[in-house]
C-alpha cells in the first residue's frame, strides 16, 4: 500500500511540474470576446487569446493603409483595461476615430520608431515591461525569427501582442501568406454598409472579418458589422434574428 | 554701445549690431565714436559682470544639454555633444534648440558644431551663418575653407603668415610644416592639428555646485563592456543611497567615463519622473552602454544627477483599495524615450477646433489626466492623409456629394454618401482663412471603402474656396 501510495504522489509532482512547464510556456490565461456566439464558439480560447501576438491586416486597398484593421484592432483594445501602446511607422493614424470606437485617447502611449527594425524593439521592450495591457505595431514584414521573440515576449510579459500589417503595395500583401509565430491571424476588408434607412445616405459600415489562421481552429469568415462606439461588432441584423449561415469550412479563406 | 579704459584712453570695447552698421568698431576712441553717431547710447565695461552671466549661461548648459560645459574666454562656450545630441532628436535639433534658447533670452550667439573642437571654434566665429553644422568626417573641408584667424592664433602671427600670402587653413596644411614650427613657434602647429582633429583636446568642465555626483576611480584601466556595465550598475546603486539621503529622485544622470588618454566619454540619460530605482535606472543605461569607446581603457568613471527634484521616501504598503490602481507606466516611458528621444513618445489630447489636422494635440505620457476626449458628433476616419491629396470629382453645386472621384489615377463611383459637414476657417489664427470654408462629406464606393472627402468653398460665395476636392481621411 505505502508503495502505492508513492507511484501517486509522485505521478501528482509530475502533473504538477508539467503544469509549471505549460504555464511558464504560456503564462496568461484567459481571452477577450468579442461577443458574438458564433465566433467566439469558434475560437479555441473564447476569444482572442490573451498574452498572444495576433495579426491583423486590410484587405485590398486596406493592406496599403490598414485603415479597417487598426479600426478592428482599435475595438478590441476598447474592450481591455489598463494602458495601451501603439508604436507608429508613419503618422497617419487619427486618434479621434479611435476614441469614437471606444479606445479613451488616454489609455494609448504613442510612440514613434523610424523603420520596422524600430517597431520591433520597441513592441518587444513593451510587452516585457509588463504592466500593459496590449502593444499594438504597425508593421510590413513579420519574419519568423521576429514573430517568435514578439511571440514569447508577449507571453512573458502578460500583455497581447497586436502586428497591424501593412504594406507599401498591394502586391506585397502577398508575404500575409508565409507563415509566423502568431496565435491567429486575422483579414478585415471593406463591405458595402449596411442596407440604409434613408435611401442615398450611409449605413453602418460592414467588415468582412477573415480569420485565416488560428491555433487550434479552422480557418472563417464572418460578415459583421463594424465596432460601434464601445468597440463591439456586431451581427448584421438580416443574419441576427435568423440562425447564423455561415460556419467553419463553408468558405475557406485563401492563405 | 560699451566704452572701457586701455590705458588712459576711453575705447569702444564692444558695439550691437545697428552700431557697427554705422561704423562704431571695438578699439575706436569713444570721443571719436561720439562724434560720428550721435546720440549713442553707452555702457560701461563691467568684465566682471559679463564673466557672472556668461557663467550662468554655462550652467544653464550644464543642466539642459550636456555634462560636459566649459566657459571659453571672455564670450564663448564650449558644450560636448557626443552621445548627448539623440535627446533632442538629432544634431541638428539640439543646435536650433539651442540658437533658439539664446535668442529668446536676448543673446545674440553664433553656434556650430563639429568633430572637432577647434574646427567648432572657428565656425561659431568665422562660419557663413549664425548656425553651422559641419558633417560628420568632413571637417578637412571646413578647416580648408577658414582664415587663419579662425584657428586661435596670435594676431602677430596671422599678419606674418599673411605676408608669405598663406590666408586659409588649407594654405596652411599644404606648407612644410618645420620651417613654420620654426619660425613661429610650436603653438601654430599645435592649433592646427587641434582643428584638423590630429591631436586630442579637451577641456575641464565646470560643474555645477549642488549636484549629487558620484566617482570611482580605478587601479587598473577598464574597457570589457561587462566590466563596464558592472562598475555602473555599482555607481547607481551608490548614487540612488546618495539621492535617498537627500530626499532627491533624479530626471537627469550624467555618466562620464574618464579614459587613459585623457578624453572623457559621456551619457546621459533622462526620466519622466524624478527617479532613484537603481534597477529601473540601470536598465535605462545598458541601452546606451554601447556608446562608450573606451579607447585603451577607462580609469575613472563619475555619475552625477544633473538635475534632481524632491522625491519622498517610498512607500511599501500599499493601499487597501486596489481598485482604483493606476499602472505606472512611467518605467516603459523612460525606456522608449531615450531610446527612440522624448518627443516620440507621447499621448494625443483633444484641442477645441473643428479643423480636423489641428483637433489633436501631442502631450507628454505622463501629462495629468483629464478624462476628454473628442466629441463623437460625426464619424472620423481612421487614416488622415497629410496633407489631404486632390482629387477629381465632380458634384451638383452647393450641396451634393460627388457621384464619382478619382484618386491615384483609380475612379471610384459613389454608391452612398453623408454630408456635407461644414467647418468653418480660423481666422483668429490667419488673416487668409478668414472666409475660408470647407464641406466634408463621407462616400462609399461600390467596393464598399469608405472615404472622407471635402470641397474648399461653400459652392455659393467664391471668395470661401476654390471649389476644389480633396480626399483627406480614409475610414475602413
Amino acid at each position: 500500500m505505502v508503495g502505492v501510495a508513492r507511484a501517486e504522489s509522485s505521478l501528482e509532482a509530475l502533473r504538477a511540474r508539467i503544469a509549471a512547464v505549460e504555464r511558464s510556456h504560456r503564462s496568461a490565461q484567459g481571452s477577450i470576446p468579442f461577443g458574438i456566439a458564433g465566433l467566439d464558439a469558434h475560437l479555441p480560447a473564447g476569444g482572442l487569446r490573451v498574452g498572444a501576438l495576433h495579426e491583423v491586416a486590410g484587405g485590398g486597398p486596406g493592406a496599403v493603409h490598414g485603415a479597417a484593421a487598426a479600426l478592428f484592432v482599435a475595438g478590441v483594445l476598447a474592450r481591455m483595461e489598463g494602458p495601451v501602446l501603439w508604436c507608429l511607422r508613419q503618422r497617419d493614424l487619427f486618434a479621434p476615430a479611435l476614441a469614437g470606437v471606444g479606445l479613451h485617447p488616454e489609455r494609448v502611449i504613442y510612440a514613434e520608431a523610424g523603420d520596422e527594425k524600430g517597431v520591433l524593439a520597441v513592441l518587444e521592450d513593451a510587452l516585457r515591461y509588463g504592466g500593459l495591457a496590449a502593444a499594438v505595431g504597425e508593421l510590413g514584414g513579420l519574419a519568423m525569427t521576429a514573430s517568435r521573440r514578439l511571440q514569447l515576449a508577449a507571453e512573458e510579459g502578460g500583455t497581447t501582442a497586436f502586428a497591424v500589417r501593412r504594406w507599401r503595395t498591394p502586391s506585397a500583401a502577398a508575404d500575409y501568406g508565409q507563415p509566423t509565430a502568431s496565435v491567429s491571424r486575422w483579414r478585415v476588408s471593406a463591405l458595402p454598409g449596411t442596407r440604409e434607412v434613408v435611401p442615398g445616405l450611409m449605413g453602418r459600415p460592414r467588415w468582412l472579418v477573415e480569420m485565416m489562421r488560428c491555433r487550434g481552429a479552422e480557418a472563417c469568415e464572418w460578415e459583421l458589422e463594424a465596432c460601434d462606439e464601445a468597440g463591439h461588432l456586431a451581427l448584421p441584423a438580416e443574419l441576427a434574428d435568423g440562425s447564423l449561415a455561415q460556419g467553419p469550412g463553408e468558405r475557406r479563406a485563401a492563405g | 554701445m560699451v566704452t572701457g579704459r586701455v590705458g588712459a584712453r576711453k575705447v569702444v570695447v564692444d558695439a550691437d549690431r545697428a552700431a557697427r552698421a554705422l561704423g562704431v568698431i571695438p578699439g575706436l576712441p569713444v570721443a571719436q565714436a561720439q562724434a560720428r553717431v550721435p546720440g549713442l547710447l553707452t555702457v560701461e565695461h563691467a568684465p566682471a559682470e559679463d564673466d557672472a552671466a556668461l557663467e550662468r549661461i554655462a550652467l544653464w548648459a550644464l543642466r539642459r544639454y550636456s555634462p560636459l560645459v566649459a566657459v571659453d574666454g571672455v564670450d564663448g562656450l564650449w558644450i560636448d555633444a557626443s552621445g548627448v545630441a539623440h535627446l533632442f532628436g538629432g544634431e541638428a535639433e539640439l543646435l536650433s534648440d539651442l540658437a533658439s534658447r539664446l535668442a529668446r533670452a536676448g543673446a545674440h550667439a553664433r553656434v556650430a558644431m563639429a568633430d572637432t573642437q577647434g574646427a567648432a571654434w572657428a565656425l561659431a566665429r568665422y562660419g557663413l551663418a549664425r548656425k553651422v553644422i559641419s558633417a560628420r568626417g568632413e571637417v578637412t573641408l571646413d578647416v580648408d575653407a577658414l582664415p587663419l584667424a579662425a584657428l586661435r592664433l596670435d594676431a602677430e602671427v596671422v599678419a606674418g603668415l599673411g605676408k608669405r600670402g598663406l590666408e586659409t587653413g588649407g594654405d596652411l596644411e599644404r606648407t612644410p610644416r618645420a620651417p613654420l614650427a620654426l619660425r613661429f613657434g610650436p603653438a601654430l602647429t599645435r592649433r592646427l592639428d587641434q582643428a584638423y582633429g590630429r591631436t586630442a583636446e579637451t577641456f575641464d568642465s565646470i560643474s555645477a555646485p549642488d549636484r549629487v555626483t558620484v566617482r570611482r576611480a580605478f587601479f587598473e584601466p577598464i574597457g570589457a563592456p561587462e566590466t563596464i556595465a558592472r562598475k555602473t550598475a555599482e555607481l547607481v546603486d551608490q548614487l540612488c543611497r546618495e539621492l535617498e539621503a537627500r530626499g532627491l529622485g533624479a530626471r537627469t544622470l550624467d555618466l562620464i567615463s574618464e579614459r587613459v588618454d585623457g578624453r572623457r566619454e559621456a551619457i546621459r540619460i533622462g526620466t519622466a519622473a524624478p527617479l532613484r530605482d537603481p534597477k529601473r535606472l540601470i536598465r535605462l543605461f545598458r541601452d546606451k552602454l554601447g556608446y562608450i569607446d573606451p579607447g585603451f581603457g577607462i580609469e575613472a568613471m563619475s555619475l552625477a544627477a544633473a538635475l534632481a527634484e524632491p522625491l519622498g521616501p517610498t512607500q511599501t504598503v500599499t493601499s487597501l483599495d486596489t481598485s482604483a490602481k493606476r499602472i505606472d507606466v512611467t518605467g516603459l516611458v523612460d525606456i522608449l524615450a531615450n531610446r527612440l528621444g522624448s518627443d516620440k513618445v507621447y499621448r494625443l489630447a483633444p484641442v477645441d477646433s473643428d479643423v480636423p489636422e489641428r483637433c489633436v494635440q501631442r502631450v507628454a505620457p505622463t501629462a495629468p489626466l483629464t478624462g476628454r476626449t473628442w466629441p463623437a458628433r460625426w464619424p472620423r476616419p481612421s487614416r488622415l492623409l497629410s496633407p489631404p491629396e486632390r482629387v477629381e470629382a465632380m458634384a451638383v453645386l452647393p450641396d451634393q456629394p460627388p457621384a464619382a472621384f478619382t484618386w491615384r489615377g483609380q475612379r471610384r463611383r459613389v454608391r452612398v454618401a453623408d454630408g456635407p459637414e461644414r467647418v468653418f476657417g480660423e481666422w483668429w489664427r490667419r488673416d487668409a482663412e478668414t472666409l475660408a470654408v470647407r464641406d466634408y462629406f463621407s462616400v462609399e464606393d461600390e467596393a464598399g471603402e469608405r472615404f472622407w472627402l471635402y470641397r474648399q468653398g461653400d459652392g455659393e460665395i467664391a471668395a470661401t474656396g476654390d471649389l476644389n476636392w480633396f480626399l483627406h481621411g480614409l475610414f475602413a
